[in-house]
């Protein structure tokens, strides 16, 4: 299996996902599954831009995505998938059961979130997404950048 | 003569503050540059921070990386206002000499901005 990191981070494609995690997995397809970024072309290049040579990065809608996943993790080429918020992950779950571990990697306060780490904050909507994406046997961590210790969501709730 | 250009530094972490801070001590100019930080911010509130400290005047937004949230966001501010000019990979030698030529038009100030910085970056001892 090839899909390497399943993320949401509110950033999408930046720094600690690049060069952190980049880094570390050294994936070879990069996954923006966002459907205001895959309606959106100048976006999709200012997103382009940080991706270094080498990598590639496909933009899709969450539903594209889900549809896509199977032959993702089936692949050779190493996979990471990015989604911006809770409610993104919970879609692109729900349509490709065979995602079974998750990252949060940057959700932020909106106004209407509690902090639960430095990068990440959940309104109690989220928390409950999360908790059924959990109570079907997927593993739910927060972990910022590779050389961060993993916090499960037990911990985290 | 028209208003001198003001310059924002959008980075990670405390680069841009330090930069300011380096150009203070070194110049004594404490109003050409302001610094902006993607510290714990969302797109969102990095897109208004950047539009908070650009203001409505003729601004270059210096950012630390040719890809990243920095660049977006002040890609994005630039793209709804024509007074502004991104400039990529910011260091201490263009904004040195920045504070000193602010009466150009954006245009000119981001070019020179270029050149001196890249003329700045030199392999020493061979």
């Amino acid at each position: 299996m090839s899909l390497d990191l399943v993320r949401v981070d509110d950033r999408l494609i930046h720094g600690q996902v690049v060069v952190g995690w980049g880094r570390e997995l050294k994936p070879d397809l990069m996954v923006l599954a966002d459907d205001e970024v895959a309606a959106n072309e100048w976006e999709q290049k200012l997103y382009a831009l940080g991706v270094p040579c080498g990598m590639k990065v496909e933009f899709t809608t969450v539903e594209e995505a889900a549809s896509s996943v199977d032959t993702w993790a089936h692949d050779s080429c190493k996979t990471i998938i990015i989604v911006s918020d809770i409610d993104s992950l919970q879609r692109l779950c729900n349509g490709a059961p065979i995602i079974r571990k998750v990252n949060l990697g940057g959700v932020h306060n909106d106004g209407d979130r509690q902090q639960h780490l430095p990068y990440l904050f959940l309104s109690e909507a989220e928390v409950g997404q999360l908790r059924v994406l959990a109570t079907r046997g997927i593993e739910i961590t927060a972990q910022d950048l590779p050389n961060s210790a993993p916090v499960t969501l037990e911990d985290l709730l | 003569m028209s208003k001198a250009l003001r310059g924002v530094v959008v980075s990670h972490g405390d680069v841009g503050s330090a930069l300011v801070e380096a150009v203070h001590a070194i110049t004594g100019d404490d109003h050409a540059l302001v610094a902006v930080s993607n510290e714990g911010c969302s797109r969102d509130s990095l897109g208004l921070l950047v539009s908070e400290a650009a203001g409505d005047g003729d601004c270059i937004l210096f950012v630390d990386l040719p890809g990243g949230s920095c660049l977006q966001a002040a890609a994005r501010f630039q793209r709804e206002h024509s007074s502004t000019t991104v400039v990529a990979g910011v260091n201490l030698a263009m904004l040195l000499d920045f504070v000193h030529h602010r009466d150009a038009a954006p245009s000119e100030a981001a070019a020179r901005a270029v050149n001196v910085g890249a003329g700045a970056i030199r392999l020493i001892g061979e």
